[in-house]
């Protein structure tokens, strides 16, 4: 398989699974800043949100002040932010273009169709009703193109190239989100807040659609120790960073089986997952949570680097 | 228009249906309008949806890219695709000898066949293909003649293109659609399939990789990518090929052979079935500015390691100014009367020729040697006098850079309009794939259609459409 067609449908799943964080996030801000102060305290929770999608730099070079006008037009439909939900979508087609007969026709349909009904959205949404079912619908469309792979799809090295990038930008997404929020995630001894926080969780498992999903494992109110341990830990968690790399090393190994060759992105995905089996909360917090989650980003984008050069260059 | 009655392919002049066309004409006869017209939209749908397929649905100009489709099929009898298939093998089989000859050593010049000048000061002869030995010496591997016909038994070739001619993937999709809407008609005849298309292709690129490639040739299609107006096709083909579609920068060139960039590491290529031309095929050797080619892709097809398909510098046989010598330069190679005839030619460069085309100009077809796809012409009979005027002085000022033809009745075929069922004209451009061990012609080829009572132009620019082209097995 051409290396240029690989890394099409590396950078398609990746910018599709974006988008849809990009939504989650978005969605997730609105509903805690629509909230009393009483309820979550004085936070700037649209800066923590330009800060979670990775483009505070980017972001402040353009705008003085982060409110839900300038973060929701940045993130969402901005034509100068590379990751807008706008530009993933525009990408994502253009490498689906590229790549046609690649892709299966239920994920052209998919790709192709989002990108067209992107047009109604072209000129912003007029009210936070509007903009709010612009959200779902970006979840939506990422949802049909993912499930279209999944049932389409031949089980070949394209479709695995396709799902290391879905692993990959969500394992990125995952991390980030820790990575902003890890003051409020503190083991119990430490962790001087109060009801305050609760909401802030809330937020936090919302971005990563696991409210629900926190109840079933645990069974318990929320604790931010929990939320930490269910977001890194819980292989049952489609979106921790567990299951992320558990999916990462399998599909890495099917490509190596396939080819009959290991390399430096096998041995990394593995190193990765291993150091997260072997982890308990108790210790990333004995660590310091922050340094750990900064050294599983710095793992992560090393484990992009190296499918890049060992596959897509 | 002021032209001879045209030869319809369907009718005599005194009414009496041909024999290859009777079944079709009774279910003409039976069909109502409305059903007609109703496959004819259900067939537009179809080709939206190939349109979504195939990358094009939801551009701006999408409407203009979707060729129009005539839903009434253009029939040949068994005898005539015979005399047609000879004629097309022997025309091809002229085109590689005199290619290989003008490379090499230049008999047909030396016999004054054809004028010096014309072959060296022509912009699309290559000196870097001086003495150059292409794999199995052949040049011309896919071929797309153009073929015109005037009546019962004179067909005309109109135009050989022999650098990267397209239009095959509507022959194949205007049969794929054919099937699906008229499953009856199919029944009611027997037509020789064009579906094997694909694998005769293969057969044939494969059959062309050096001798130094591999027992089992690596074959590609080289693309100049997603912008180019073919690109459609070229997707098409490379997956009904199954070979990869690349482009320049997928490739690249090392010790002299050429290589993929793929998952698994370089892997080597054998055969470039190129829709690149030869101005973008390498930065190093033609265009530096290209940024569509591959550097040293040159070196490594001069050292033998590789097949581009077609050669390069073929432009040089299908040149309008060699067109008019084709007949002498097929019986010089093959010492054969031709089976298929050029359309009777003024060559401008010769002042009796000119000073007739100059009284004549009202009746004749004016063509630029080097234009194509139905720019640059004058076409007397519907011109106007400031056109005419216009074209005059061209003519004076450069009598080189011209031929001139008769204006001619080109056939016609029933074809939907909107008034019901009219005769249109038709031209038919058949491919021909040369490969080392035969030739290949699938039965039929793309047949275009002027839409325009009276028109003859067929160019999908400039408003041709398509139609499924049958040649009746007996």
């Amino acid at each position: 398989m051409l290396s240029r067609t690989a890394d099409n449908l590396y950078w398609l799943a990746r910018y599709v699974e974006r988008a849809e964080y990009l939504a989650r996030i978005l969605e997730a801000t609105q509903r805690i800043t629509a909230m009393p102060l009483a309820y979550v305290g004085e936070t700037n929770e649209w800066a923590s949100a330009v800060a979670t999608a990775g483009c505070s730099g980017a972001f402040f070079a353009a705008h003085e002040e982060a409110n839900e006008e300038t973060v929701t037009e940045f993130l969402a439909f901005s034509t100068a932010n590379p990751s807008s939900i706008l530009n993933c979508f525009e990408v994502a087609r253009s490498n689906a273009r590229a790549i046609r007969t690649a892709l299966t026709v239920e994920m052209w349909d998919a790709i192709n169709t989002t990108w067209l009904e992107l047009k109604r959205f072209g000129n912003r949404p007029q009210s936070r009703d509007e903009f709010a079912r612009f959200l779902r619908w970006v979840q939506e469309s990422s949802l049909r193109f993912d499930g279209s792979a999944y049932r389409t799809m031949l089980r070949n090295d394209a479709y695995w190239f396709s799902r290391i990038g879905v692993y990959i930008e969500r394992a990125d997404n995952t991390a980030r989100i820790l990575d902003v929020k890890y003051h409020l995630l503190l083991p119990e001894d430490e962790h001087i807040g109060g009801p305050l926080d609760y909401y802030q969780w809330a937020g936090i498992l919302r971005s990563v659609s696991a409210l629900t999903a926190y109840h079933w494992v645990y069974r318990e109110s929320l604790k931010p120790w929990l939320v930490a341990d269910l977001l890194i830990l819980k292989d049952q968690l489609p979106r921790s960073l567990s299951s992320c790399y558990e999916n990462l090393v399998q599909n890495l190994d099917r490509i190596a089986n396939a080819y009959g060759r290991q390399g430096p992105a096998q041995r990394q995905a593995r190193a990765v997952r291993t150091k997260l089996q072997n982890s308990r909360m108790e210790e990333i917090f004995g660590e310091g949570l922050h340094e750990f989650i900064g050294g599983f980003i710095a793992d992560n984008n090393r484990l992009g680097e190296a499918i890049r050069q060992q596959y897509l260059a | 228009m002021p032209v001879r009655l045209a030869f319809d392919e369907m009718k005599g002049a005194d009414g009496t249906v041909r024999p290859a066309y009777s079944e079709l004409a009774d279910w003409l006869k039976d069909i109502r309008p409305d059903t007609l017209d109703h496959r004819r939209q259900e067939a537009e749908l179809l080709f939206r949806r190939i349109g979504i397929t195939f990358a094009v649905y939801g551009e701006a100009d999408a409407q203009e890219r979707l060729i129009p489709f005539d839903v009434i099929p253009r029939i040949l009898s068994a005898g005539e695709w015979d005399t047609l298939r000879r004629g097309l093998e022997q025309r091809v089989r002229a085109l590689n000898m005199f290619l290989r000859d003008i490379y090499t050593r230049r008999e047909v010049l030396r016999a004054g066949i054809v004028p010096d000048d014309l072959v060296f000061q022509n912009p699309v002869f290559r000196p870097e293909m001086n003495g150059q030995k292409v794999p199995h010496d052949i040049y011309v591997h896919i071929a797309g003649i153009d073929i015109v016909r005037v009546d019962a038994d004179t067909f005309y070739v109109l135009e050989d293109n022999a650098r990267t001619p397209s239009g095959v993937s509507y022959m194949l999709e205007n049969r794929e659609i054919m099937l699906r809407l008229f499953p009856e008609l199919f029944a009611r005849h027997r037509i020789a399939p064009v579906e094997n298309y694909p694998d005769e292709l293969l057969a044939t690129l494969t059959s062309l990789a050096p001798d130094s490639a591999p027992g089992d040739p690596t074959v590609v299609l080289l693309t100049p990518g997603v912008y180019n107006s073919a690109y459609y096709e070229h997707s098409f083909l490379a997956d009904k090929l199954g070979v990869e579609l690349v482009e320049g920068r997928d490739l690249f060139v090392k010790g002299g052979v050429v290589y993929m960039r793929t998952t698994q590491g370089p892997k080597r290529v054998d055969v470039i079935y190129r829709r690149v031309d030869d101005d973008f095929l390498d930065p190093l050797a033609f265009r530096p500015d290209s940024g569509l080619g591959v550097a040293g892709l040159m070196s490594a097809y001069q050292a033998g390691n590789v097949t581009l398909a077609n050669a390069v510098g073929t432009g040089i046989a299908d040149d309008k100014a060699i067109y008019s010598y084709m007949p002498e330069i097929l019986k010089f190679y093959l010492g054969e009367e031709p089976i298929l005839k050029n359309v009777p030619t003024w060559r401008c460069r010769e002042p009796d020729a000119l000073a007739y085309v100059l009284d004549h100009l009202e009746e004749l077809v004016v063509k630029e040697v080097h234009g194509s796809g139905g720019y640059g012409m004058l076409i007397g009979p519907t011109a106007d006098k400031a056109q005419i005027a216009s074209f005059r002085t061209k003519l004076k000022l450069d009598p080189k850079g011209f031929i001139a033809q008769p204006t001619l009745a080109l056939s016609t075929c029933p074809t939907c309009v909107d008034a019901g069922v009219a005769p249109r004209h038709v031209d038919l451009r058949p491919f021909v794939l040369t490969g080392r061990d035969r030739i290949r012609i699938v039965p039929g080829g793309l047949t275009r259609v002027a839409l325009k009572a009276g028109s003859l132009v067929v160019n999908s620019s400039q408003g041709g459409g398509t139609k499924d082209t049958w040649v009746l097995d007996r």
